[in-house]
């Protein structure tokens, strides 16, 4: 239980030293802070709006912290889950008589798969040529914020899609994610999040094939010589992590918005920063990502009660990313070890 | 002579070294009140398990590391300095364990580096003769002009002495100089030393080889945990005391064995061939077989071809040509997952990057390579608790230090983390134990617990194979002998049918009737 003891004192950390920025300028931090806090989680609307921010948070973050075990970098999450939010809203929009316990899976299915081609890609041509993830990843991002806008704008003869509304088409009711919160937003995306989580915990930690994830991570060296095939666990991680982020995808286009939109979310970004404070580890992510899903649903509220900008929780969710690698620098200083824990294991 | 020196007390003192302590940072005490003197032109040796704290102490006297406590004299005077520049200019010279040199550099460049003094234009052929001269008087054979990187090992140490002479060092400190060359380069390196001593220079000689002490010098001083116990004449002591003075207890310096039986081949491998770039040949030999109840020895210096033969002899690179048999199984091209399930067990070479993963648990190390079978997984699940058991019992059995499975492989020490390597590998019963460099960096206890491991083993009627770079290991241990040399086997004996010095040969490259 030691080892939230970092994180959590990067997040009080950063969260004074964004106390501090305000006092500069002149604001009220106490105010400001309560008032995000309020915007957050003060009734059910808000906690609904909070949670709705946390599940593309959690599934961005889950898909950086699977790839991360492997030892990869995927800044390429944003891109997958434009993809897999393009798949959803066009299966999700298109009208094939099947009833919703078929339709919304199948949905589902499309974004996944999507995804997971698209985080695949990379993966093998890290495996079997060396290009670099990190490269391959962002170019896999513009390459898919191309292909959505093309699409939208370009095969609307052929495919569900409103140049008008820079969108897919409304998403049929069969396709819905259904809201789960009666009087707010809050639809059923945050229970796939957090079914993924678990599921990504267990094949972490509990199977072989994470067994392997972890040592291919840890050491090429000892796969080698217990016989795993770096190569394939490189293609198979990014895969998963880019399933992940297609259903993150999923859920802002069959949950939240009814269609997908050109415009990229951001969350593929947010997302790195998620996981890295959670550690890679697919529980502790959970939250991170509500921490981060908190602070992007109370930042109007603070806008709007203390009339401090809304830009100054991007400040914040800096200061945490610096928080938390200041952190994990200081664990490798031996005096400051155990002030920051090192490691989250099972 | 040695004696003569070490008892007259008129003869002056050119180092000395009193109550060094020196902690470094997360509490590591490596010094802890060491005391040390040298008297001028002795060779003196400064013996220690790995971890004693004689690099470090050698450090702070040249000037590395600065002592938190204790006093240093160099030649009657007191010094303190503040870098290694100071004990140059002190007549201190240092010839550490991976050499300081630039391979791209020629001798005479590697030679002046650091003593070029402040003039804008350097003078290269003075420089050149000066070095030559300095060589011609020592007796050593290098060329001013040649490439440092184009130069065998023991050249490039040749090279580092040189350097430190041309810097006008009078106390010259060796750390482990006899790690990486071979037999006969270790006897010019001797001639060296001698030579140096009879000029009047001193040396101090850090090793954690016994043999060495007796062949080389005067007087020896034992360090053990960051502590001096006991300082003696290297002609009225023994290799026992010695021994027992380094670890702390008395040591079983040979290893009891009997003559092997052999038995079937269980491994072979024919036509071997492995390349490099450029089409360059890393491996080529004709036939090896590894036979049950048998050790096989391979010897050779680094760099011989030994990787390439153990990564075909354990599946993790495949040969371009030839074919490995494991039991009667044609095992050409597969998978070390293969090998294993084939009865192959394998001790690597590098513990840290292949053996182990060291943030993974004790428990999770033991899963390694036997992540794909009953007891440790079922249909793709980690059977936690039955590994945790299974290890617990392999740490009792194996005399692995930790206190549980859950225990992160980092914290261990370097012996018992090889105890765990055997403990695992040993674990499925293998028909082939390749154990690769199996003592490299351990201490004295833990290398008997090694040997006899590997020679119960054999015992068992399991074919072993030992590959080191210590000749004396591969000669104590095998009942069969090979010497790889650019990646051929230049020679194949039984036991007791060759001499350490024909070894020496071949593994230099020459033949034994040169």
């Amino acid at each position: 239980m030691l080892n939230i003891v970092g994180p959590v004192l990067a997040v009080v950390a950063a969260l004074l030293v964004g106390a501090g920025i305000m006092l500069i300028s002149g604001q009220d931090p106490v105010v400001a802070y309560t008032a995000l806090l309020d915007g957050a989680f003060n009734g059910k609307r808000a906690i609904g709006e909070t949670l709705i921010y946390t599940s593309p948070l959690l599934l961005g973050g889950l898909a950086f912290a699977i790839a991360y075990r492997a030892s990869l970098f995927n800044i390429g999450i944003e891109g997958q889950l434009v993809i897999g939010g393009l798949a959803a809203g066009l299966v999700g929009a298109t009208e094939l008589g099947l009833p919703a316990v078929l339709h919304l899976p199948l949905a589902l299915i499309a974004a996944a798969v999507a995804g997971g081609v698209w985080g695949a890609i990379p993966g093998a041509l890290r495996a079997f040529t060396g290009a670099h993830e990190v490269i391959t990843t962002i170019m896999m991002n513009y390459l898919a914020f191309r292909l959505v806008n093309y699409t939208i704008q370009k095969l609307g003869d052929w495919l569900p899609v409103n140049n008008q509304f820079q969108a897919t088409e409304k998403v049929l009711p069969s396709a819905e994610l259904p809201n789960i919160l009666e009087g707010t937003r809050l639809h059923a995306g945050i229970l796939v999040a957090l079914a993924s989580a678990l599921l990504l915990w267990y094949l972490l930690f509990r199977t072989s094939f994470g067994f392997k994830v972890r040592t291919v991570g840890l050491s090429r060296g000892a796969a080698d010589y217990s016989g795993i095939s770096w190569r394939g666990i490189f293609v198979l991680t990014m895969a998963i992590s880019g399933v992940l982020a297609g259903l993150a995808g999923a859920g802002e286009a069959l949950g939240l918005h009814g269609r997908h939109f050109a415009v990229p979310p951001g969350y593929g970004f947010t997302a790195i920063a998620v996981g890295l404070v959670g550690r890679n580890h697919p529980i502790a992510i959970i939250p991170s990502a509500l921490l981060f899903g908190a602070l992007s649903a109370g930042a109007p509220a603070m806008q709007d009660e203390a009339n401090v900008s809304k830009e100054i929780v991007l400040v914040v969710q800096g200061l945490v990313i610096l928080a938390v690698a200041a952190f994990a620098a200081a664990n490798r200083i031996p005096g400051l070890r155990r002030l920051a824990t090192p490691r989250m294991s099972t | 002579m040695s004696t003569f020196l070490a008892t007259n007390d008129t003869i002056p003192i050119a180092i000395d070294m009193r109550d060094i302590v020196k902690r470094f940072p997360g509490g590591v005490v490596a010094n802890d009140g060491i005391s040390l003197t040298v008297r001028q032109g002795e060779i003196h040796a400064l013996l220690g398990e790995n971890g004693a704290g004689k690099t470090t102490l050698m450090n702070i006297l040249f000037g590395i590391h600065a002592p938190d406590q204790g006093s240093i004299m160099v030649g009657g005077q007191p010094v303190a300095y503040s870098g290694p520049r100071q004990a140059v200019d002190a007549g201190l010279g240092m010839v550490h364990q991976h050499f300081m040199l630039i391979p791209r550099f020629t001798v005479t460049e590697n030679v002046i580096l650091g003593s070029e003094g402040d003039a804008s234009i350097l003078d290269r052929d003075d420089a050149s003769r000066r070095v030559a001269d300095l060589a011609r008087q020592y007796g050593f054979n290098v060329d001013p002009e040649a490439k440092l990187g184009d130069l065998p090992v023991g050249a490039q140490q040749r090279v580092e002495i040189l350097r430190a002479l041309y810097q006008g060092s009078r106390v010259l400190i060796l750390d482990e100089p006899t790690a990486l060359l071979t037999p006969q380069e270790v006897e010019d390196l001797y001639a060296v030393l001698k030579r140096l001593k009879q000029d009047g220079g001193t040396i101090i000689f850090i090793t954690h080889k016994l043999r060495e002490i007796a062949a080389i010098s005067d007087r020896v001083t034992v360090i053990r945990r960051g502590k001096t116990v006991g300082t003696r004449i290297t002609a009225e002591t023994t290799s026992a005391e010695l021994a027992e003075l380094m670890v702390g207890r008395e040591v079983l310096l040979q290893v009891d064995r009997t003559p092997g039986i052999p038995g079937e081949t269980v491994l072979s491998g024919a036509n071997l061939v492995v390349l490099g770039h450029h089409g360059r040949k890393l491996l080529d030999i004709d036939h090896i077989e590894l036979k049950r109840g048998e050790i096989l020895g391979v010897c050779g210096v680094e760099g011989n071809g030994q990787s390439p033969l153990v990564e075909v002899l354990s599946g993790i690179h495949n040969p371009d040509h030839g074919i490995v048999m494991l039991k009667g199984n044609d095992v050409t091209g597969a998978n070390p997952n293969t090998f294993r399930r084939h009865g192959l067990s394998y001790i690597p070479e590098d513990r840290h990057n292949r053996g182990l993963v060291l943030d993974f648990s004790l428990w999770e190390n033991v899963l390694l390579g036997n992540a794909w079978h009953e007891p440790f997984t079922s249909g793709g699940r980690v059977n936690r608790d039955r590994t945790r058991q299974i290890t617990a019992s392999l740490m009792q059995d194996y005399d692995v230090r930790a206190t549980d499975p859950d225990t992160p492989a980092r914290t261990l020490s370097g012996g018992n983390q090889q105890k765990l390597i055997i403990a695992r590998e040993m674990y499925r019963d293998p028909d082939v134990l390749l154990a690769i460099q199996p003592t490299r960096g351990l201490d004295v206890g833990a290398i008997e617990f090694v040997h006899r491991q590997i020679i119960n083993a054999r015992d068992k009627g399991k074919a072993v194979m030992v590959l080191s770079f210590d000749l004396d290991e591969v000669l104590d241990l095998s009942d069969r002998l090979v010497v790889l040399y650019q990646g051929r086997i230049v020679g194949s004996y039984q036991a007791g049918q060759v001499s350490r010095t024909e070894l020496g040969l071949l593994m230099g490259g020459r033949s034994i009737d040169a």
